[in-house]
């Protein structure tokens, strides 16, 4: 009743259309470029790993991942910090404007980055902060606040409004309350929006590439210009591709129940 | 829940609103003030009006016709998309499993392509696809399909189409799957003694049940279809000629390629007015969902009493709808 006929196929099939382009990519990193040139192999017949071996120690590529790891970073705390107080005003007030608010930070969660990118960049180079982590960090918080917001703001509301009162009769501060209180209910729930705040400021490149140039170029950017005299570097493209999947990968199965909800905005 | 009404909540959201201006009125204000100037470099500015407006919505002149045709081309996109990923992640959200651990692999997998970055996931189609190296595009030409997205158009599209549903067909799953998970097991069991047919209570329980979610899945796959820049920049670079550019490849080609601030900032408004416009009915549609549910959740006990509802075991059915 629950599910259709065929479902085991169904599934398996979509999933190897999911996981071969994946496989593929992992292949390639583990070859070397006269076998990915000169002949097509399912698997590596001479693995090797000197793609991870040059990634790891040629400055020019591992600072990439240094300096997306910092603006992420940067933009995660920030995001969090900020969006905090407000999820919990959302969830337990109503004041003037608070509407238009939420919608004016849903418009920018939606706002295409394209349209941002040259504003930043004269912004940005205006104020000194030009190919620093903190430029891409506070640009990357157009999308990623919004987002906290509303994902807390869903934690928050599942917190049973008779402790807020309850803690404040027994003499509770507001600020005290909010962190002795308020975080440890809702820490599950930081760590999901912050889960989704690394995830977004990490996957997104046209931001992060228009904002820096030399000293805090992120990894993503480096990865664009792989062609050399010699042609495409495929291994090390693949290689540094699949370095750039294992953030992810890692966290995964933790916040697997709440996929859905980090990317519907917290409404589902 | 009552809110209260608290004027003092405005200093809570203080923090958000003073990062959220600074990263988005601000740069807003100058897209504005530039999209009525026209410069010849050296930072001379010079009025211009409405001029560069009435240029972008007149097909006949080189930027608007660039923006209609790129506009044109990116709604054909979504309109594709949508067409293909909706019914997969319907039909992907039913075929998963029930119970035990491979619910939780299940959702791992199809997590996974969420969680890769945009030009990543380009480079994996740029590997996976070319003739040469690609595992695809090799087996497509030695079954005799002439493949190649670089120099073809209509492959270039197949291969962009195919990244995205690749990419985003998880999401539409997920969320179509959160939606039926909220489904109490009493909807079935009245189906059954029915005798509905399976097609029967697709229809008339988990598609109603899933329509919000869909409608979600929907505006945000539409959202993101129509201001995608990153994958297929990576891939085909806009190309071949200019079949794959996309609105926002467009304009980060005028803005950063050509520096021409009038032009970019004129098209980054209009582009943003439509983006403006369909988030407000993503918005509005949500939260009259939102006060929908709200009020049914109210009246159902009523229903429950009534003889059609006699069916359904209310015990049941109460207990579930927290799972919700």
């Amino acid at each position: 009743m629950h599910t259709i006929p065929g479902r085991r196929l169904i599934m398996a099939l979509f999933l190897i259309f999911l996981l071969l382009p994946i496989y593929w990519l992992v292949n390639m990193s583990f070859k070397t470029n006269a076998e990915i040139v000169s002949s097509m192999t399912l698997w590596p017949h001479t693995p090797t790993l000197q793609h991870y071996r040059r990634i790891f120690t040629d400055e020019s590529w591992y600072s990439g991942y240094i300096n997306s790891l910092e603006y992420v970073v940067l933009n995660t705390i920030i995001s969090i910090s900020v969006a905090l107080p407000a999820a919990y005003a959302f969830s337990r007030y109503r004041f003037l404007g608070d509407k238009h608010l939420f919608f004016w930070l849903l418009s920018n969660r939606m706002a295409p980055a394209a349209v941002y990118a040259l504003p930043f960049f004269n912004l940005y180079s205006a104020i000194g902060l030009f190919d620093t982590p903190w430029a891409v960090a506070l640009a990357h918080c157009i999308f990623n606040v919004p987002l906290a917001v509303w994902i807390l703001e869903g934690f928050v509301s599942g917190v049973p409004r008779e402790i807020d009162e309850t803690a404040f009769l027994d003499g509770y501060s507001f600020p005290r309350f909010f962190v002795k209180i308020l975080i440890p209910l809702i820490a599950s729930g930081i760590g999901v929006a912050a889960f989704f705040c690394f995830m977004f400021s990490w996957v997104e490149l046209l931001l992060a590439r228009t904002l820096t140039s030399v000293a805090a170029k992120p990894i993503s950017a480096i990865m664009t210009r792989t062609v050399s005299a010699a042609g495409m570097d495929w291994g090390l493209l693949a290689a540094a591709g699949v370095l750039t999947i294992i953030p992810g990968a890692l966290v995964i199965w933790f916040v697997r129940n709440y996929i859905a909800r980090g990317f519907a905005l917290g409404r589902v | 829940m009552d809110k209260t009404i608290n004027q003092k909540a405005w200093f809570l959201v203080l923090p958000v609103f003073l990062v959220v201006a600074f990263s988005a009125v601000l740069p807003l204000m100058t897209v504005v003030n530039y999209s009525m100037q026209d410069t010849f470099g050296n930072n001379q500015f010079f009025w211009n009006g409405v001029g560069w407006f009435k240029e972008l919505l007149d097909p006949s002149t080189d930027l608007g016709g660039r923006f209609l045709a790129s506009l044109g081309r990116n709604l054909l996109f979504s309109a594709i998309i949508l067409a293909i990923e909706v019914p997969l992640g319907i039909v992907v959200a039913l075929s998963m499993p029930r119970e035990g651990w491979t619910v939780a692999a299940c959702l791992v997998i199809l997590a996974l392509p969420l969680l890769i970055p945009w030009n990543v996931v380009g480079t994996i189609w740029q590997i996976f696809g070319r003739p040469d190296i690609g595992l695809l595009g090799y087996t497509l030409n030695s079954i005799g399909i002439d493949y190649n997205y670089v120099s073809n158009a209509l492959d270039a599209w197949v291969t962009v189409i195919a990244m995205d549903v690749w990419h985003w067909t998880s999401l539409v799953a997920l969320l179509c799957y959160a939606g039926l998970k909220s489904i109490p097991e009493a909807y079935y069991q009245a189906a059954q003694i029915d005798g509905a047919s399976r097609w029967a209570v697709f229809k008339a329980i988990q598609l109603p049940k899933m329509n919000r979610v869909l409608l979600i899945a929907v505006l945000l796959r539409f959202m993101d279809s129509f201001m995608i820049y990153t994958e297929p920049f990576v891939v085909t670079g806009g190309g071949p000629g200019n079949s794959t550019t996309f609105v926002s490849i467009e304009l980060v080609k005028i803005a950063l390629g050509q520096f021409d601030l009038g032009k970019a900032a004129a098209l980054s408004l209009v582009y943003n007015l439509i983006i403006l416009i369909v988030c407000w009915v993503f918005y509005t549609v949500m939260t009259n969902a939102g006060v929908e549910r709200k009020a049914r959740a109210e009246s159902e006990p009523a229903v429950d009493r009534s003889p059609a509802g006699a069916l359904q075991p209310a015990v049941a059915l109460a207990s579930k709808e927290g799972v919700v």
